[in-house]
């Protein structure tokens, strides 16, 4: 039971994390179409330049200053890069932001170096927030819980009330209606692009000392968000969020479950034995999958539901 | 106030437009009228810069051809789409309001003009757009066009498909947007309504203008009439 609690507060954790992220990409695919294989990058980026600056200034300086750099490079990678690439077709904007995954870990890797960072949380927030039958809840947690929260409610009130938020609604079904009536969507594409990197920056910041700050952690970050976005349907921020949670709750569970599901199987009568590839497979912990249920589910859900959970349109 | 002279336009390789000449003066309504695919709506378009145009469309002495749409329509040019292009998630009160191009500017219409002309887009007006009848939809569409106050109004089949019943009410409209001084360039298929209301009237043909006239002028021409627009 203690386990359970903890584990379901980790997976909320995890999962705010997952949709800080998973939310600007999926505004920037919608609205703009262009799938960003950068996005995670922008996280990576978020957690060395927190790092750096915290070193300087200390970690509450870095938590504003790091999103906005963030921010800010995103909106010069729209103006200067994207904008571009975008008169050669949908093609070359993949291509583009693929092109950009690697500059961005290259720089980093020069920069920094190949070794994993020493950004480690601050001690005004390392200390267990609570104790629950033996196992704790570090504080740090508590705060990245609290960050996300109002980074949402913050995202919520911009899109739901504010004239700019509506114009970006707008925008998600029908841009060109929305240039026809007066409306600069270039800027407000901008706008959306360097907004989806600051939320991608602060997840940095917040994800690089809870996680590891390495050159590999866009790499192992990036195919995540992918699934949540195309799990929670495009175009959908419903959906995203919801995906994103369910997605932390089963990368959570996952570690911790030492089923598999021969397991599950035998109470119901049904034993496997022998020794075939179909026993293999169902005898496996689900612990040791666990990094491969997102991507199930992904092939899944396309399989049967090529909208996603919430989605508007075709994925 | 708006003239369209050897206007091109292209969709990739195939060459839509050839040499469109056409007037609209202040005040006037003028349709546009031909048969399907002749290239009405990429006219519009054109105007609008949603598809780029090539040749000249000068507004009131200013050059818009190669603007973006959005300084297109902020030099006095409302859009009205043949699919109407509502925005489906919000509501309808705002789609109006993304017609104002700033918050509260509000010039010749206001959302009581809009909630008078239509009691029907009133009582709905915290209803997502999306939910509105077809007919509903064509009244939302003009009117938020017309909250951004434009001095000349594009506006690309509104009575397709609309029953009887309706088609009257958007003659009532268009009217109603005459009567403020609202030039108006209407694209119709059938004869009907374009008859009774404009001054003069354009018929399309393969990309290219093949009668330009009064609607006597066209009553009379029988040859017109049947090669370009009776079916
Ligand atoms: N997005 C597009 N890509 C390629 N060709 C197009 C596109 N839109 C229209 N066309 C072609 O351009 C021609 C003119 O189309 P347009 O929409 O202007 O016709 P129209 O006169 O408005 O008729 P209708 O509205 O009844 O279709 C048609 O032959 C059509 O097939
Ligand atoms: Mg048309």
């Amino acid at each position: 039971m203690e386990t359970l609690l903890i584990s379901v507060l980790n997976g909320l954790v995890y999962g705010m994390l997952l949709f800080m992220l998973a939310s600007g990409l999926t505004l920037i695919f919608s609205m703009m179409g262009v799938l960003n294989f950068a996005h995670a990058s922008i996280y990576m980026l978020g957690a060395y330049l927190a790092f750096t600056i915290s070193q300087f200034v200390g970690f509450f300086p870095a938590l504003i200053i790091a999103p906005i750099l963030c921010g800010l490079i995103g909106a010069a990678i729209e103006i200067w890069g994207l904008r571009r690439a975008h008169q050669n077709g949908h093609i070359a904007e993949l291509l583009f932001t693929f092109g950009l995954v690697f500059i961005i870990q290259r720089v980093v890797q020069m920069t920094w170096g190949m070794l994993p960072m020493p950004y480690r949380v601050p001690p005004s927030l390392d200390f267990p927030l609570f104790v629950l039958y033996g196992s704790n809840f570090p504080a740090y947690r508590g705060f990245m819980l609290l960050i996300s929260a109002a980074m949402l409610l913050s995202t919520w009130l911009l899109l739901k009330k504010t004239r700019v938020g509506l114009i970006i609604q707008a925008a998600l079904t029908h841009p060109h209606m929305v240039s026809a009536l007066g409306h600069n969507v270039p800027r407000v594409f901008t706008t959306v692009f360097a907004g989806g990197c600051l939320l991608a920056g602060l997840a940095g910041v917040i994800g690089g000392n809870y996680q590891t700050t390495e050159p590999g952690m866009a790499d192992s970050m990036g195919p995540i968000v992918f699934v949540v976005v195309v799990f929670g349907g495009l175009g959908s921020l419903a959906g995203c969020f919801v995906a994103s949670i369910v997605m932390g709750m089963i990368q959570t569970f996952a570690v911790v479950i030492d089923y598999s599901v021969a397991d599950v199987l035998r109470p119901l009568g049904l034993a496997i034995s022998g020794d075939t590839l179909l026993t293999e497979v169902l005898t496996v912990p689900v612990a040791r999958i666990g990094a491969l249920l997102p991507f199930v589910m992904m092939v899944t859900i396309l399989f049967f539901r090529p909208r996603g959970l919430m989605g508007t349109r075709d994925t | 106030m708006l003239q369209v002279r050897d206007l091109h336009a292209y969709y990739g390789q195939s060459h839509i437009l050839h040499g469109i000449n056409l007037d609209v003066k202040e005040g006037e309504i003028v349709s546009l009228l031909g048969r399907n695919g002749v290239g009405r709506s990429t006219t519009c378009k054109a105007i609008m810069g949603l598809v780029p145009p090539r040749g000249s469309i000068s507004f009131r002495g200013r050059e818009l051809a190669g603007l973006r749409s959005d300084l297109v329509a902020r030099a006095g040019i409302g859009y009205v789409p043949e699919d109407r292009q509502v925005f489906p998630t919000l509501s309808v009160r705002q789609n109006l309001e993304l017609g104002l191009k700033r918050a509260g500017k509000f010039g010749r219409w206001t959302f009581d003009d809009v909630f008078r002309l239509f009691p029907n887009l009133a009582a709905r007006q915290n209803n997502p757009a999306g939910v509105l009848s077809g007919g509903e939809q064509q009244m939302l569409t003009m009117c938020r066009a017309l909250m951004g106050d434009p001095d000349l109004i594009l506006i690309d089949e509104p009575t397709e498909g609309l029953a009887p019943l309706l088609v009257e009410q958007v003659g009532v409209l268009l009217a109603e947007i005459a009567s403020r001084g609202v030039s108006i360039l209407l694209v119709e298929q059938k004869l009907t309504i374009a008859l009774k209301i404009s001054r003069r009237l354009y018929v399309m043909g393969h990309g290219q203008i093949v009668f330009e006239g009064t609607p006597d002028d066209l009553a009379a021409n029988v040859q017109v009439r049947q090669e370009w627009l009776e079916v």
